[in-house]
């Protein structure tokens, strides 16, 4: 495949679309978005619930980690992409975790 | 330029590379695997020294939760509409893709609004306290201080304007202004390349090229969101629950 092919705005449907052939829907971004807003809209309303206690930790945390995964999964596209780049960016993030915790656990935080 | 497999994943199309892999989309990921780290140890850093600071203004006294809250709604919908902008340009529409690449960078720099409104909120706290009826129990340490002043005969309120939070007050002030400061740079850069992507439409026409171009960019500010997902939840909601 040329870049000549894809000159013209107008031309370049065909192919581009096979190029990144798999990826979501505008209306799968979308229902991602809402999922999204509606997550937010749960951990600030959440963090009302002071019966909750502890438990606020928890659910929050999942829900910030629910919305992290939907965004590197649907928008960043690592669901559909090469694995190599999953392994790229989750080795940096496991990394990441593992610092914080060490950290915490060096300053005794827990 | 060659096409390396028909049915390669995407980003293999581009370049007949060693690994089939466009480089610079690999070089983006590694750098995002990277970035991870550095946002990793400032928050560790800001939960080391979490309730270290010697005197207020601390998260109780600060953080306005509502408001925070609407900038990361307009983040989020940021990320959306990034993804609008690169499904645009990857179908050849080119209107489609400006559109949404400037709302996607308005909507950057209104998130970028939002900070620099609340570090100057926060540089100006003040608090002001009407003696009659307190209830200590329900007063952050900062006001408690301040509240102290309604001890003396004859005085009915209490005002403090020196107690605004910068990266010099407290410990709390250095690792939050860091922290955050720091993303708002991520952002700040961001919205600069969303922009020049935006005036460069008008130059060159759409290409495959061009998509991955814009793919690069999108990778960058999915990252500046999901990052800003992690401090939004660990620095300020967790942050004003006193249970953490």
């Amino acid at each position: 495949m040329t870049h000549e092919a894809h000159d013209a705005p107008g031309g370049t449907h065909a192919a581009v679309a096979s190029d990144h052939g798999g990826h979501p829907t505008p209306m799968t971004y979308f229902a991602v978005a809402m999922i999204l807003s509606f997550m937010t809209a749960i951990e600030v309303v959440v963090f009302y619930f002071t019966w909750l206690g502890a438990w606020i930790i928890a659910v929050l945390a999942l829900l910030s980690g629910a919305k992290f995964a939907l965004v590197a999964m649907f928008y960043m596209h690592l669901k559909y992409e090469h694995r190599l780049f999953s392994v790229l960016f989750v080795t940096g993030l496991v990394l990441s975790v593992l610092v914080t915790f060490a950290l915490l656990g060096l300053f005794r935080f827990f | 330029m060659e096409k390396v497999s028909a049915d390669a994943p995407h980003g293999a199309e581009h370049e007949a590379t060693t690994t089939g892999i466009d480089h610079r989309k690999m070089l983006v990921w590694a750098f995002l695997g990277s970035d991870c780290m550095f946002f990793g140890s400032l928050i560790a850093t800001y939960l080391v020294y979490k309730d270290k600071s010697l005197d207020g203004p601390l998260p109780l006294d600060v953080f306005d939760i509502p408001v925070t809250s609407v900038s990361t709604f307009v983040l989020l919908m940021s990320s959306m509409s990034m993804v609008m902008a690169y499904a645009a340009i990857s179908r050849g529409s080119l209107k489609g893709f400006r559109i949404w690449i400037l709302s996607t960078a308005l909507m950057g720099m209104t998130f970028l609004a939002f900070q620099v409104f609340e570090f100057r909120d926060f540089a100006n706290h003040e608090v002001h306290l009407t003696c009659a009826g307190l209830d200590l129990d329900e007063l952050t340490t900062l006001e408690k201080k301040v509240a102290e002043g309604c001890d003396q005969p004859g005085v009915i309120e209490v005002f403090d304007d020196k107690n605004g939070l910068t990266p010099r007050t407290n410990l709390f002030g250095t690792t939050f202004f860091t922290l955050v400061g720091l993303h708002g740079a991520h952002v700040t850069i961001g919205v600069i390349w969303l922009l020049s992507l935006f005036f460069y439409s008008f130059r060159q026409r759409a290409t495959t090229e061009r998509s991955l171009d814009v793919d690069l960019a999108a990778l960058y500010w999915h990252f500046v969101d999901v990052v800003w997902i992690v401090i939004f939840t660990v620095i300020y909601l967790l942050g004003v629950f006193e249970g953490f």
